[in-house]
């Protein structure tokens, strides 16, 4: 599909693809029918909370649960000696400073020692929430206070305390092309610049939940919000039974963005089944989900950049170390995603790119939309505009003339096989944006800036990626969908029904997509890493196709006409002599032995393993490309700043359902500018003060504009139809387009995010506008 | 359980009668939810603060995690399922949020369309613009859509309603 006409020409033929179709699982969450993990009950149903460390570091010396246990309606106390295999284990495969693949562990609940306030103690099982407070209150915990490591830096300074035996550098990627020193030397102006980015926490709407139970055979049960059912695998190491002993299922998740990526409940709920031997529910409170799951990475990245007096980019020089916090979860993988992403969608030849994480006693971090490729927006997006004041180009032009193009190579060797329409996306936002707004009084200052952003989907070509998904026509001629897909809110089963309705002719209220099963759909991996359009896209693709192929070969077989000329259509099988009702062609497939269903595995693009110099010939599957605009008015007394305008463009490839698509856009942008100005989980000296949503401030409706989401479609994407990706791709550019946009109305840059009122005043007290 | 500080609480949810008997702290959220089954009003914050447990006490908006359930009894409690039409089909105001693409997630929404339909309701004729609508809203949280298609929504439904 790299033909754009022939590619057109085939688009108006769409009967439901690239359709904007409100989606049926919307549709149920409007009408409060949709039962969330946490809105299932089971009469009998025990309640189970954990007991966490109020420390950041210490040896625990005593734990005692006598009291506990003997508040009435209290069922168990678990402490980790009573957890069959205590360990937590992430398998990170790849090169860190550990030879071969780094075993990422941490203890299920605590025995000895604590690195984080927060970590999981204990596990107390009881008949009502009632018992379960109290309970929790009684169980006694003794610390005996260790040093506490609080920021990355530091953490590698020589002396730093150990916060995991053998010292606190949990991983380092390098990346070596060209000739820097010499580019540096011979460039006629340089820029450099030293960006800062906080904590952020996911605050999806919907906490961590779920509820488990027993079922038939022993299999234990646990229906929990999360991103990836294939925990069933490390929930039945934890417990010991064989991994056909665990089943979980995913149901409609109430926001993931990352922080459903790894385990939450599900450890513990299982657990709790597994002891009481009944149904169980557990419900994390929101000062829970604050205070103890993992964060976006806290970051500090150096930039230095070297152009030619035309603007042409000669080298990057990029430091980056980044917050692991207590445990390794998947930091070492974000770090591989900042380093990768780090000179942006430009082509610069000699770049040298040095990115550690480190443990501290702070909150883990691990997964967050955008996954270390957004951060290094604010870096390499901040250094363009920087770049293109003191040459006097206008920055959408340096951003253009440097832009990658299809065919080129990334710093780190990867060929880019798609097209590359970043000028198209500058163009978009800025034809649509118009002139830039006059300030609405006195003592106001206007600013306008955009921010490019490269990201990749797909997950990483040496983790052999597969989704498969199931189709099955019913005799009536309605149709089952099976695919172990987690919908996470943005449409992720709904667009496989718009596809196989496309494939086979069905309509789409006669379609059930059934989702999100461990035991009972077919594996389709994790809602992560904008891989599901691609992946279980792909593999709908491929079943849809088997299944129309069978059909219409069973129709050639029959009737003697050539399978070429046969259409599968909402009116049946259509051929150049006669049309067959699709009920017709079942009946006949029946008696000709022709399955009606059909299973499609689709296998990602493949590559070999990294190695910490990050050389490969292909790292990620592909890329998409984007480019935001915003307007923003300061009020240079209070350093207050409204977001005015904001326009995201962003090319889709296609758009499966425009709706999703530009949802998936504007809530990125707007959990983007939340980053941008609001957003800090405070943490100090190891103890996390961020306790609650009135702390925590996401962005209500008054705090930003309408977003005006603008779609390209290349038609060049790697997955179904020619998509590509876009559910993490525009968080990233609102970090640099909303600090780029207060420079500009104020002559000075911020440096560090949030952008709070007091940073705005000092930036406006160095550009000297005053 | 019943307790020695159990409270008898009758409450008309979406129109039907429920009765329950269950501890006197319970807020309004938790007797909706552990007592009457009446899962569409979220638990979000558990402060006031995000608005995914709003219903409507006697029609005016409230955050049912601050409310005690024995406070309010006998009163009218309208959940976002009591905004369906009697057959189960969406009514106006859902019609224009699933027409205008305002639920992605959709933990958000129950909590969002109560807020909605009462704004429309105090608004009482007066045409309410998009800053007015946003304002509105500021008490509900959302983290998936950005905002822009539940005011697109909530502006529809005005329009709608004027004929």
């Amino acid at each position: 599909m790299t033909n754009g006409e022939v590619h057109t020409s085939k688009l108006d033929e769409l009967r439901v693809v690239h359709q904007a179709l409100p989606r049926h699982d919307q549709a149920e969450k409007i009408a409060g029918t949709t039962k969330f993990a946490g809105d299932l009950a089971f009469s009998g149903m025990l309640h189970a909370r954990l007991v966490r460390s109020v420390v950041p570091s210490a040896l625990l010396t005593r734990r005692d649960a006598g009291a506990a246990r003997e508040v009435p309606g209290v069922i168990a106390v678990l402490f980790g000696e009573d957890v069959p295999h205590n360990e937590i284990r992430v398998d990170v495969p790849g090169q860190t400073v550990a030879v071969g693949a780094l075993k990422a562990s941490m203890q299920v609940l605590a025995t000895e020692r604590v690195r984080f306030h927060g970590e999981p103690i204990a596990l107390v099982i009881a008949e009502s929430e009632a018992a379960l407070a109290i309970a929790c209150e009684l169980v006694e915990v003794d610390y005996d206070d260790l040093p506490v490591v609080s920021d990355a830096e530091q953490a590698l300074a020589a002396g730093a305390p150990d916060v995991h035996p053998g010292g606190n550098l949990l991983a380092e990627w390098k990346i070596e092309r060209g000739d820097v020193e010499d580019a540096f030397a011979r460039a006629d102006v340089v820029v450099e610049g030293e960006y800062r980015t906080q904590f952020v926490d996911h605050a999806y709407l919907e906490p961590e939940a779920g509820v488990g139970w027993l079922d038939d055979d022993g299999v234990l049960n646990l229906r929990v919000a999360t991103q990836v059912i294939e925990h069933y695998r490390d929930v039945a190491r934890i417990l010991g039974v064989p991994d056909s002993k665990v089943r979980v299922i995913a149901p409609y998740v109430g926001g993931g963005f990352g922080g459903k990526e790894d385990m939450t409940v599900e450890p513990y709920l299982a657990l709790a089944v597994a002891h009481a031997r009944k149904p169980v529910r557990m419900q994390w409170t929101r000062a829970e989900s604050l205070l103890a799951r993992a964060k976006r990475h806290r970051n500090v990245m150096r930039y230095r950049t070297a152009a030619a007096a035309d603007g042409t980019l000669l080298a990057q020089d990029i430091t980056i170390v980044s917050d692991a916090g207590a445990y390794a979860y998947l930091s070492a993988l974000v770090l591989l995603y900042s380093s990768v992403h780090a000179c942006g969608p430009y082509k610069v030849e000699n770049v040298r790119v040095h990115s550690r994480t480190a443990y501290t006693n702070n909150p883990p971090t691990s997964a967050f939309r955008g996954f270390g490729g957004m951060q290094v927006v604010l870096g390499y997006e901040s250094q363009m505009d920087e770049l293109a004041g003191r040459l006097g180009i206008d920055p959408g032009e340096l951003r253009k003339r440097n832009a990658l193009a299809k065919g080129d190579r990334l710093p780190v060797g990867q060929e880019l096989l798609t097209e590359v329409w970043l000028s198209q996306t500058i163009d978009a936002v800025r034809e649509r944006a118009g002139d830039k707004p006059v300030p609405s009084g006195h003592r106001k200052a206007v600013g306008r800036a955009i921010a490019s952003n490269i990201q990749s989907y797909g997950r990483l070509v040496w983790l052999n990626d597969s989704a498969a998904a199931w189709i099955g026509f019913q005799m009536d001629g309605s149709l089952t969908v099976r695919c172990g897909v987690p919908d996470i809110g943005g449409g992720q089963a709904s667009s496989l029904g718009q596809i196989a309705s496309e494939i086979l002719g069905v309509d789409m209220d006669r379609i059930s997509v059934h989702f999100g099963d461990s035991a009972l759909t077919p594996l389709a991996g994790t809602t992560t890493a904008t891989r599901q359009l691609l992946m279980s896209g792909n593999a709908t693709v491929e079943a849809a196709t088997m299944l129309r192929d069978q059909l219409l070969g069973a129709v050639a077989a029959e009737t003697g006409q050539a399978i070429d000329g046969l259409r599968l259509t909402p009116d049946g099988v259509v051929g150049p002599e006669q049309t067959m009702l699709v009920t017709q062609v079942l009946q006949l497939c029946r008696r000709r032995n022709v399955p009606i269903e059909a299973l499609g595995t689709f296998f990602g693009p493949k590559g070999k393993e990294v190695t910490r110099d990050l050389e490969g010939e292909r790292i990620f599957p592909d890329f998409t490309f984007g480019t935001h605009l915003a307007d923003v008015e300061v009020d240079l007394d209070t350093g207050e700043v409204e977001v005015l305008r904001y326009i995201a463009a962003h090319d889709v490839g296609r758009a499966i359902n425009p709706l999703s698509v530009e949802g998936q856009i504007a809530g990125a942008a707007v959990q983007g500018i939340g980053q941008a100005l609001l957003e800090d989980v405070v943490v100090q000296d190891g103890v996390n003060l961020t306790g609650g949503f009135f702390q925590y401030l996401i962005p209500t409706a008054t705090d930003v504009p309408d977003i005006e989401a603008v779609i390209l479609e290349s038609g060049e994407g790697l997955g179904p139809f020619g998509a590509r990706g876009i559910g993490e791709p525009p968080i990233g550019p609102p970090l640099a387009a909303i600090s780029s946009a207060i420079a500009d109305a104020v002559g000075a840059r911020p440096y560090e995010l949030p952008v709070t009122p007091e940073r705005v005043l000092d930036a406006v007290e160095r550009g000297g506008r005053v | 359980m019943s307790g020695a500080h159990d409270v008898t609480v009758t409450l008309l949810v979406n129109g039907t009668r429920a009765t329950r008997t269950a501890a006197g702290h319970l807020s309004l959220l938790s007797w909706l939810r552990d007592e009457a089954d009446v899962t569409d009003p979220k638990y979000g914050c558990g402060e006031g603060v995000c608005g995914a447990c709003t219903v409507l006490v006697d029609g005016e908006p409230a955050s049912s995690c601050l409310t005690l359930a024995a406070a309010v009894d006998g009163a009218e409690i309208t959940t976002a399922a009591g905004l369906c039409e009697p057959d189960g089909s969406l009514g106006p105001l859902q019609r224009a949020f699933h027409e205008h693409h305002a639920a992605q997630c959709g933990f958000c929404t129950p909590g969002m369309l109560l807020c909605a339909s009462a704004m429309l309701d105090d608004a009482d004729g007066h045409d309410l613009t998009r800053a007015e609508i946003r304002e509105g809203l500021h008490g509900n949280l959302c983290r998936c859509t950005g905002y822009t298609d539940i005011v697109d929504a909530i502006q529809a439904a005005q329009t709608e309603a004027r004929g």
